[in-house]
């Protein structure tokens, strides 16, 4: 009902405004065009000068409101999440100078150059002393906004530190999975075509390979703090983003392409509770790529400890290998690993419900 | 002026004399019938209006989907029954369900940038003002032209066809990403609905090479006498550079196309490599999926200036008019377009920062697309002179021409935080970008679009648009959409992700809930009064004020020198001889010479 009551208003507006529209018109041709075309002049120009003071002020307004509501706010969890924040600092630095100069100049010309019978517009067809001073300054600014800009480019996308730790997140339709190297620092072979989820092989790992059977598997990420941590990513079915917004990072996950990221934690969950005063802080990961109708639910979550923290976890984490063949060896003794058939499950299958601790 | 375009000048002269002959002798023996007036005409004048009104159902279209999602944005605890009675499955219970949010933004996004952006803005302006304005009687090839709106019919019904396919409409986004886009089992979009997308896409490139290879053969070859390539108003400059870019990108995202369309139903893994979906495990190896990102924004990058270009082209002409002053800087606004045109096919790889690109690489992309900034700021800086000392007069044109320059300035210089490839790490794929894009491409595109309706109507239809709600239209709008995008740049600075049905489970993104609303509410109101603009438009064609003189702005311009009806044909005695460039306002204390007007003896070199 109400849905009509509001077709009704909507109607009525556009009526009466369409009214008052036709009846400006015949006062129009009643008053005189040229008497007419400067009175809505002067109102226009009049409305461009407010438009620009109401601006300023609402720009103002609107970022007291949201400004403590970004991650701006505090500082970034990553050493590279710092350099980024500096740049993005400068960038709105250099681009906020030229925004309030170029929109004044726009709205203010706007109001004082407006008709008036008196004046005669200035012949000014060319200059080009001017034209190179603005080709030359904006070309300055950008040298130095690229330069500096490509500088922590290299460095954030630079190699990863030796002793750098390893974690393997996969995204599939719609959540994350990480895989740990285990005790010897290496992954264990995969081939998507023994992915298995209902048999405990949701990321296709080969245990033909050695160096699988100490890997672990977990849907939660553990980093140490001020450690270094590269992540080896990839994707299962779509195109995915591992986006990690508190510490500025973000990669796609792209299947049958391993991309990778890594970055240094600066500060633990526990402490980034205490830096954003919010009791409840957690960092997320959100899936950054349209990858389908539950795009907007593919959350992962990072928890950020001490070392004797992780080493805790870690000791409480059982290899994937070892489940699995439990799990074989209780249901059918005789058979060994080449059960892991390439049977289609169904995707509300929980294959790494069994190593969870949570 | 070369000697060569002397001759096509008088060749073009001479075929068109004999055409009028034949024009008179037709009309003598009574109408047109009202099959080859109204619909399959080769008057570019009436293509153009066609191309108009099909942009403009489209745009209602879009805009009222985008209306759709953002009441689920704007309030996801609420439920709209209406819904429901509307769209059945796809809001059950009055909750737009997930499959049905995607296709909207997807939908919403596709048709505003090619459908209406791209032809409804380039197919309309193009086709009116190309022939008009360097003194043509109609396109180099008026049955081609034809063709070229038919195919964007037809691109139109198919596009619109697949809105009431069983499974939905094309989902994966406007951009639509395999391996999403290739496999009907990751998503309901991908399954007959993209077939369709792309089917329909496919004849909408059809369109727009014809169209574009029209307008660049008739712009070289159908000049009038005198007409040279310096003395052309950059309508038609930005018009030209427009028309190379689709010609030229066009077909590489139709290679993209067609390969994604193999990858759906032949078997072949251009696209697909190692995927294992929803538990099904895929033969196809050795595909790259960055493969078709390279293709689609090969094309996806210069389609922006595609959109843009014409605006920026019409801004200056309408500016220049209004503030009865010649534009400032003609051959660096000219130098700058080509600038833009060139560098815009070497940016594309910028969308794709986080993709796993050789970082090596990226630092190409990087300067490359900072440096677009340059033309741009030129730009900026010249339209600020134009007005500088200027008599404006503020028209419905002109103010969208004011508007559209705050706009290109704030959406401009969000971009230089996105082209870097370092902050575009952390933007990348979040508010920023939406807030980034829809203010540059997206409204002031609309802008560029509105200042060319409001200006050249009268010479479409005879008759005036009214003032009033011109008036109403523009202030709403450009206070609108300031409120719209203003804020999603906070949204995106706190990392808020683009394309999310809901936020309410996030702890890093869940307190933009009363932002969002704010931004739905102010969605509807624009959008109402876009529907004022558009109950304007078809009110004035047949109610509107009369025009009673050739050049109601006092333009320069040929269009101007036509008949205030003109017929098929343009001009009805011999078509103009040009003298000069357009834009001698205020020269010598004159308010304007037309482009016809000889030089005169005394007169001042500028």
């Amino acid at each position: 009902m109400s849905g009509y009551f509001i077709l009704a208003i909507l109607a009525l507006a556009f009526l009466v405004t369409f009214q008052i529209a036709k009846a400006s018109e015949y006062v129009s041709v009643l008053k005189g065009e040229e008497k007419t075309f400067q009175q809505n002049n002067r109102i226009n120009a009049f409305l461009f000068i407010v438009f620009l003071v109401l601006g300023l002020i609402g720009a103002w307004w609107c970022n007291d409101l949201f400004f403590k509501k970004t991650l701006l706010a505090h500082p970034a969890a990553s050493d590279h999440g710092e350099k980024i924040d500096k740049m993005l600092w400068l960038t709105l630095g250099v681009t906020g100078l030229v925004f309030f100069l170029t929109q004044i100049l726009l709205f203010w010309f706007a109001f004082k150059y407006q008709y008036t019978e008196k004046r005669k517009a200035y012949y000014f067809a060319h200059s080009n002393k001017l034209e190179l001073i603005w080709t030359v300054v904006p070309a300055i600014f950008l040298t130095l906004l690229v330069g500096l800009g490509l500088f922590y480019w290299f460095k954030i996308t630079g190699d990863a530190p030796k002793d750098a730790q390893l974690v393997e997140i996969t995204g599939k339709q719609f959540n994350w999975m990480m895989r740990y190297p285990g005790k010897d620092g290496v992954f264990g072979r995969k081939n998507y075509r023994l992915t298995d989820a209902s048999n405990g092989n949701a990321l296709g790992v080969d245990w033909e390979d050695g160096s699988s059977h100490d890997d672990l598997e977990s849907t939660e990420m553990h980093l140490v703090v001020n450690k270094p941590v590269q992540l080896v990513i990839n994707a299962q079915d779509v195109i995915h983003d591992v986006g990690l917004p508190h510490f500025r990072m973000k990669m796609d996950a792209v299947p049958g392409i391993p991309t990778t990221l890594w970055f240094t934690p600066k500060y633990t969950t526990a402490k980034m509770k205490e830096i954003t005063g919010d009791k409840d802080f957690v960092y997320e990961i959100a899936c950054d790529q349209m990858c389908g109708s539950g795009h907007y639910s593919m959350k992962g979550l990072i928890i950020v400890e001490t070392q004797e923290e992780y080493d805790k976890w870690i000791a409480t984490q059982k290899p994937q290998y070892l489940t699995v063949k439990a799990a074989q060896t209780e249901a059918s003794p005789k058979v060994v690993a080449d059960t892991l058939k390439t049977t289609a499950v169904p995707a509300s299958a929980k294959p790494i419900a069994q190593n969870t601790q949570h | 002026m070369s000697s060569e375009s002397i001759h096509h000048g008088q060749q073009g002269v001479a075929a068109a004399s004999s055409h009028d002959l034949h024009e008179e002798h037709h009309h003598h023996h009574g109408e047109e019938s009202f099959i080859s007036k109204y619909v399959f005409s080769q008057d570019h004048k009436m293509i153009a209006k066609q191309f108009l009104i099909t942009g403009m159902i489209w745009a209602i279209i879009g805009g009222l989907f985008s209306v759709i999602f953002r009441l689920q944005l704007g309030y996801p605890e609420m439920t709209f029954p209406f819904l429901e009675d509307i769209f059945g499955k796809w809001a059950v219970g009055g909750r737009i369900s997930n499959e049905f949010y995607y296709a909207l933004v997807t939908m919403h996004g596709t048709i505003l940038v090619f459908f209406v952006l791209t032809a409804g803005l380039s197919g309309t302006f193009a086709n009116f003002l190309i022939p008009l304005q360097i003194g043509a009687r109609d396109m180099a090839s008026p049955f081609l032209n034809m063709l070229s709106y038919w195919f964007f019919f037809l691109a139109s019904v198919i596009m619109f066809s697949s809105l009431f396919i069983q499974t939905g409409p094309a989902a994966g986004g406007w951009t639509i990403y395999p391996p999403l886009s290739a496999l009907g089992q990751a998503s309901e979009g991908s399954k007959l609905g993209m077939d369709f997308w792309l089917v329909s896409m496919a004849m909408f490139i059809v369109s727009s090479l014809l169209g574009g290879l029209n307008y660049i053969s008739t712009i070289l070859n159908m000049r009038t006498k005198g007409m040279t390539m310096t003395r052309m108003p950059l309508t038609i400059w930005a018009i030209f550079f427009t028309a190379v870019l689709g010609v030229l990108s066009f077909p590489v995202l139709l290679s993209g196309a067609i390969l994604l369309l193999f990858d759906r139903n032949l078997g072949t893994s251009f696209y697909l490599s190692e995927i294992v979906v929803k538990g099904e495990i895929l033969p196809n190896e050795g595909g790259s999926a960055i493969l078709f990102q390279h293709l689609f924004w090969f094309l996806g990058h210069p389609e922006v200036y595609i959109i843009l270009m014409p605006a920026l082209g019409m801004v200056s002409e309408v500016m220049s008019v209004n503030s009865r002053k010649p534009i400032f800087g003609y051959l660096a606004m000219v130098g700058s377009l080509f600038a833009i045109a060139i560098l815009a096919f070497l940016v594309w790889a910028h969308h794709m920062f986080v993709t796993g690109l050789n970082p090596f690489l990226g630092a190409f992309f990087v300067l490359l697309t900072l440096l677009i900034a340059v033309p741009s700021a030129i730009k900026v800086f010249n339209w600020l002179t134009t007005l500088w000392r200027g008599n404006l007069r503020f028209t419905p044109a002109m103010l969208f021409a004011i508007g559209f320059v705050s706009l290109f300035i704030s959406g401009g210089l969000t971009g230089i935080f996105l082209g870097n490839s370092t902050l575009d790490i952390h933007l990348h794929d979040t508010y920023f970008v939406v807030a980034h894009f829809h203010i540059v491409m997206g409204v002031a595109s609309f802008f560029g679009m509105f200042a060319g309706v409001y200006h050249w109507f009268p010479k479409m239809y005879g008759r005036y648009m009214n003032n009033t709600m011109a008036y109403i239209h523009f202030w709403v709008t450009l206070v609108g959409a300031y409120l719209i995008f203003w804020p999603m740049h906070y949204a995106g600075l706190a990392g808020m992700p683009r394309r999310y049905t809901d936020y309410s489970n996030w702890h890093s993104f869940n307190m933009f809930a009363d932002m969002n609303r704010f931004i739905s509410t102010v969605a509807m109101i624009v959008f109402a009064v876009q529907l004022l603009f558009v109950f304007n438009f078809f009110y004035s064609i047949w109610k509107g004020r009369k025009v009673t003189t050739k050049n109601p702005w006092g333009s320069n311009t040929l269009e101007w020198t036509t008949p205030i009806r003109p017929g098929h044909g343009n001009w009805p005695g011999e078509i103009p001889e040009v003298h000069r460039w357009p834009y001698d306002y205020g020269k010598d204390g004159r308010d304007y010479i037309s482009q016809i007007e000889p030089i005169g003896e005394g007169e001042s070199h500028h």
